[in-house]
């Protein structure tokens, strides 16, 4: 019984808070999705489905679409380049492996804002990649760097990349690299052995890297606010303007309520896969 | 046996994309010019000019006020969130708590900022600094719990019964045991609530009323606007605080958390 009480009174103040401040606004936002607005930029009286219905227009199918493809994109790019990141730092030394994970997390911890913003400037026109790329000859004098995918793209695999690498060096770390030799012994080309061994060997890793990449991105809203134009807006932008610019709030809560369902959607994925396989327990607290 | 080259030129090349652009803004923060691509000479005007913008030292104040008190009182929740989640693993109550300090951390920021501002608008509650203390006491609560539980589920609990078995009473040992083992975790989940509570933008933009500006909304609306090389000295000088807190705590902290053993 004491065991009890002593466990209460050691959850409660986090758990209480967290019910207050998360889940009951996450359900609040659900909720708000049927709700007309008012003039005044708050909440009207009673019940609606013309919010929700107003989304099904070729507009917001078009930018959830983009939001989709840009995210998958982003986590491609992350994962090409972060499985070798993460196999070389798990190979080096233990002095040189510390090192290179410090690498790795410094820019974590680092300001986003100010690191898009260091792109912002460095593919400004009067920038020095805009400058070098036209010395080079490989773009012309007008060609514009920024507000375009690409950008935002890029700007986002600069952002979620080190999300990426943590859980696949957790990953290749535990993998045990002399079954990479014994495949070479077995005469397996070295790509083949790294793609039927090494490859398998981290899956849990991969599956994580995938999730910590995919679901910020798909919120991602300062990138393509900064970096991107108005052919790359995402759903974050939308949410953002029916705040900021039109004061319309069940009108953003109509649309955080895709983004969630686009979060919960490759997590119910992850989470059926580990049912039927049963072994693929994925730990994303390893993207911290 | 003869391994590829390509992982470590992969690696390579990912790092230097990783600091390149943060190098270039350092050194362009020091540029007499005021655009990034030609230099015209060592200069620390912008820097100078910092001191004259009292729109900055009036967000500092607001940053510094919000992330002391955030990192005080995330520190409190956190630690005792932590304590519970370890000492009770495996009951129900634990299993549904661990599942609310962890969803944050995936959820999107934007998402988490737009049910704040919901939240508020519905209660009534006036947007400001109040907003702002609260929406990061949210995020940094599953920061916290989670870097003192690293740290607990490392040490023994053998030291613990022997001091109860040396006839030590509950505040005996959370006092001279468990508080002084604790101490590199606390700190390392205090910087850490701290940096994320300074470094915010998001959720901050959204549960920000007038008048309550902190450094990253400064920073935000100056890059809105144009006003490039004040940001370069600022960026500067947010990036050494950051390095440093983040050196400290990583050598305080060793936690599997982020060496990712």
């Amino acid at each position: 019984m004491r065991k009890k009480v002593r466990e209460g009174l050691l959850t409660s103040p986090s758990f209480v808070w967290l019910c207050l401040f998360f889940l009951a606004p996450t359900i609040l936002v659900v909720v708000l999705a049927f709700r007309p607005p008012d003039p005044y930029g708050g909440i009207g009286r009673g019940w609606t489905l013309a919010t929700i219905r107003s989304l099904a227009n070729p507009y917001y199918l078009a930018i959830a679409w983009r939001t989709l493809w840009i995210s998958l994109v982003t986590t491609a790019a992350c994962l090409l380049l972060a499985v070798p990141s993460g196999y070389t730092i798990a190979r080096a030394s233990q002095k040189t492996r510390n090192f290179l994970m410090m690498l790795v997390i410094i820019p974590y911890w680092t300001s986003f804002l100010i690191r898009i913003f260091a792109w912002r400037s460095l593919l400004h026109p009067e920038g020095l990649i805009k400058k070098a790329l036209v010395a080079l000859g490989l773009v012309g004098d007008q060609a514009s760097l920024l507000y375009n995918s690409g950008s935002v793209i890029l700007v986002n695999v600069y952002t979620f990349l080190p999300f990426a690498i943590l859980p696949l060096y957790a990953a290749a770390e535990k993998f045990d690299f002399r079954l990479l030799e014994a495949a070479r012994d077995l005469g397996a080309k070295p790509f083949a052995a790294f793609r039927r061994v090494f490859l398998p060997g981290i899956r849990r890793g991969l599956l994580t890297a995938v999730l910590v990449v995919f679901i910020p991105s798909l919120g991602s809203y300062v990138i393509p606010d900064l970096v991107g134009g108005p052919s790359s807006e995402m759903l974050g932008n939308k949410i953002a303007q029916r705040v900021f610019v039109d004061r319309n709030l069940p009108h953003a809560s109509a649309l955080s309520v895709i983004l969630i369902l686009a979060v919960l959607a490759p997590l119910a994925v992850v989470l059926f896969m580990q049912r039927r396989k049963g072994k693929v327990e994925i730990n994303l607290s390893e993207g911290l | 046996m003869r391994r590829s080259r390509l992982p470590f030129v992969v690696t390579a090349a990912v790092l230097v994309f990783f600091y390149l652009p943060i190098a270039i803004l350092v050194v362009n923060s020091f540029n007499a010019s005021r655009f990034g691509g030609s230099w015209q000479g060592f200069s620390l005007k912008w820097y100078a000019r910092l001191l004259h913008e009292p729109e900055i030292w009036t967000a500092a104040r607001n940053t510094l006020l919000i992330a002391s008190t955030v990192t005080a009182v995330s520190l409190v929740l956190g630690t005792c969130s932590a304590l519970a989640l370890h000492k009770f693993a495996k009951s129900r109550l634990q299993r549904a708590h661990y599942l609310l300090i962890y969803t944050p951390l995936v959820v999107p920021e934007i998402l988490m900022g737009i049910s704040l501002l919901m939240a508020f608008v519905a209660a009534g509650i006036h947007l400001g600094l109040f907003t702002i203390f609260l929406a990061h006491v949210t995020f940094c609560i599953s920061f916290v719990a989670l870097v003192v539980l690293a740290r607990l589920q490392d040490f023994d609990d053998a030291i613990i019964e022997a001091a109860q078995d040396l006839g030590a009473g509950w505040w005996a040992v959370t006092r001279r045991v468990l508080l002084p083992m604790l101490v590199p975790g606390l700190a390392a989940g205090g910087l850490l609530a701290f940096t994320l509570s300074v470094d915010d933008f998001v959720i901050t933009f959204f549960v920000a009323g007038p008048g309550s500006t902190t450094l990253p909304i400064r920073v935000y609306s100056m890059i809105k606007h144009g006003a490039t090389p004040l940001i370069n000295a600022l960026s500067t000088i947010l990036l050494v605080l950051t390095f440093t807190t983040v050196t400290v705590s990583q050598r305080l902290s060793r936690s599997p958390l982020r060496e990712g053993t």
